[in-house]
């Protein structure tokens, strides 16, 4: 039976170019390549400015309800065009998580280094704190802080940038200290290169791949936290924009303007969507194990 | 031994509430002298001088870090900053409604995340197969908050079938619940699956084919339990993802719960009550996990082998 005994794709038959690259993996990537040019060309890719409001075009509807060109994707409550908002949201959220992410890996990253430099009392500080972070919900730690530091976009960044800084902190740590034991950092240490010397030439080229990998894990977790946050209203304010704040604010007017809620919606959903697919598509290819069946 | 085990995972459990707790209490040093915030600048420097008494700021910084210390081991978390009344019956009052819809939430993600997750594994590479796991991607890639709006405008305004605020009557329980749940049945199925297909192909299940069990009993009685733990073990991560979750879920659908409590609580800048949500969240995640973890041992006698051991 199929069931007990799965058939084992043998080393001779060729591999078609179509299960090598599902259309759905195509779909993410083109998908993603999209976000990315609009995120990089936000300027002059949007039509209007973000903030410019006009009270005689307001919740004017999309072209395809029977709208006009001229706001091809409609306006909004303040007859803002909501194409280029959709635009510069996709270029602050993009934002945020890139920056969120960067700070949280090179802190982690730094923090791993040390713990398996010095272990000791040191080492248990810091995996405490990793532990302790662990052990709640981010969105309840990002929620207090923004309770007590206030809601300003540089430091919106910085508190994105605690997420997951305990699993680079781990990772490298836990590499770092089988690394030290090997003969190659052996021998540059008998050779005489000073620590630091050790870790940024010889041993952290060897752990980038994982920690990139790690990095394009968290960046969708990073884009969801920004967006839920900023849909809460606690996260990017106006006059700043972003997806999750298009959503909140869109939210008041579902019934007569659906389109200025559901536009950014689709946008989150399908950014994470793609970027996850593509992340699973990767690691099912880097890991030998899944290959069979 | 498993005494050990428990004890260190207990103290470990304390020590991670007193490191949160003190963090709180550095975090509240910073935030301002609480006695501004209530009687404003206009006031006169006894009035000051008095309210710095009654609240035990006149006393060096480590005496007010025990009496912290003390308060919050009694259970005293201090007066709302917006309302003035106690941090904890305000907490109270929001808890059952959370409980409610998590517990529906949770429980409807589970039964149909295992049911999904074991249909999709006897039917592998079958178009069953695949429409569960399209579901299941689509279930934890779609934002809670979107997939609530989505719900809203579908059942709400255009069919207006289910009310979308509050959580007064079973009704209102029911598009809150599926939003919430939908998350925790996408990604239970996604693990129910890959566990199950792990075990089907071990020579036991075999053997009780062979021997002629049906397909049923085999399913449940000599598959699924083997398959229990990779699955108890993502309930008890996803712990923490519902908590998130109904901190939104609750938001949108206007449930007065304790996520909506928080929510207000950070919007008003009401650091007293955040702190309290926050302390009282990570006691019971620290419980969750625990439990969690004796029942890894209760169920499988292999963990209560290992734990004995280490």
């Amino acid at each position: 039976m199929a069931l007990f005994w799965p058939t084992r794709r043998g080393v001779e038959t060729p591999v078609k170019a179509e299960a090598r690259y599902p259309a759905l993996v195509v779909a993410s990537l083109v998908f993603v390549a999209l976000i990315v040019v609009v995120f990089l060309f936000a300027d002059v890719l949007a039509p209007y400015d973000y903030r410019t409001q006009s009270l005689i075009n307001r919740l004017k509807p999309p072209v395809f309800l029977g709208g006009t060109w001229a706001h091809m994707l409609g306006t909004d409550e303040l007859g803002r065009d909501v194409l280029s908002r959709l635009i510069y949201a996709i270029r602050f959220s993009v934002l945020v998580a890139l920056g969120g992410t960067t700070i949280g890996a090179v802190i982690g990253t730094l923090l791993g280094f040390l713990a398996a430099h010095f272990r000791g009392w040191v080492e248990e500080a810091i995996m405490m704190m990793a532990d302790v972070q662990a052990s709640l919900p981010f969105m309840l730690i990002a929620l207090a802080l923004i309770a007590l530091f206030g809601g300003s976009f540089a430091l919106f960044i910085v508190i994105m940038g605690f997420y997951g800084w305990e699993v680079f902190a781990r990772l490298t740590r836990g590499v770092v200290i089988s690394a030290n034991t090997q003969g190659f950092a052996l021998a540059v240490v008998a050779l005489g290169a000073p620590p630091w010397h050790v870790y940024a030439r010889h041993i952290l080229p060897n752990i980038l791949s994982v920690l990139i990998v790690q990095f394009t894990l968290n960046f969708p977790q990073v884009i969801l936290l920004e967006t839920s946050l900023s849909f809460l209203g606690l996260g990017i304010r106006p006059p700043l924009t972003s997806l999750g704040q298009m959503l909140g604010a869109g939210r008041a007017y579902l019934m007569t303007a659906w389109w200025i809620a559901i536009l950014p919606g689709m946008a989150i959903f399908l950014t994470t969507m793609s970027i996850s697919i593509l992340g699973d598509w990767i690691r099912d290819r880097l890991d030998p194990t899944l290959k069979s069946g | 031994m498993l005494g050990r085990h428990y004890l260190t995972k207990i103290v470990r459990g304390l020590l991670t509430i007193w490191i949160i707790v003190t963090f709180t209490f550095i975090a509240l040093n910073l935030s301002g002298d609480p006695v501004d915030a209530l009687v404003g600048d206009q006031a006169s420097p006894e009035v000051i001088a008095h309210y710095r008494e009654k609240f035990g700021l006149d006393r060096p910084l480590w005496q007010q870090y025990l009496a912290y210390l003390g308060s919050i081991a009694q259970g005293d978390f201090g007066l709302s900053l917006s309302d003035q009344q106690p941090a904890v019956s305000l907490i109270a009052a929001a808890l059952p409604h959370t409980l409610r819809l998590g517990l529906l939430a949770f429980s409807v993600g589970l039964l149909l995340g295992i049911g999904l997750g074991i249909v999709a594994a006897l039917n592998r590479n079958r178009p069953i197969d695949r429409f569960v796991m399209s579901f299941a991607v689509l279930g934890f890639s779609l934002p809670n908050f979107f997939l609530g709006i989505l719900l809203i405008l579908l059942f709400s305004l255009h069919w207006r079938l289910l009310p979308s605020s509050g959580d007064a009557t079973i009704w209102h329980l029911i598009l809150p619940a599926v939003t919430l749940g939908t998350h925790f049945a996408g990604t239970f199925a996604r693990f129910t699956r890959s566990a199950m297909l792990e075990v089907l192909n071990k020579q036991y299940v075999v053997a009780a084919r062979a021997k002629g069990v049906p397909r049923p009993r085999r399913v449940l009685w000599h598959a699924l339990p083997n398959a229990a733990i990779p699955i108890i073990t993502i309930i008890g991560l996803k712990l923490g993802d519902l908590v998130a979750g109904s901190i939104i879920v609750e938001t949108v659908f206007a449930v007065p719960g304790v996520g909506r409590l928080l929510v207000n609580a950070v919007t008003s800048r009401d650091f007293a009550l955040v702190q309290a949500i926050l302390i009282m969240v990570s006691i019971t995640m620290i419980l969750a996990n625990l439990a969690v973890d004796v029942i890894y041992t209760l169920i499988d006698p292999r963990m209560r082998a290992a734990r004995a051991e280490s």
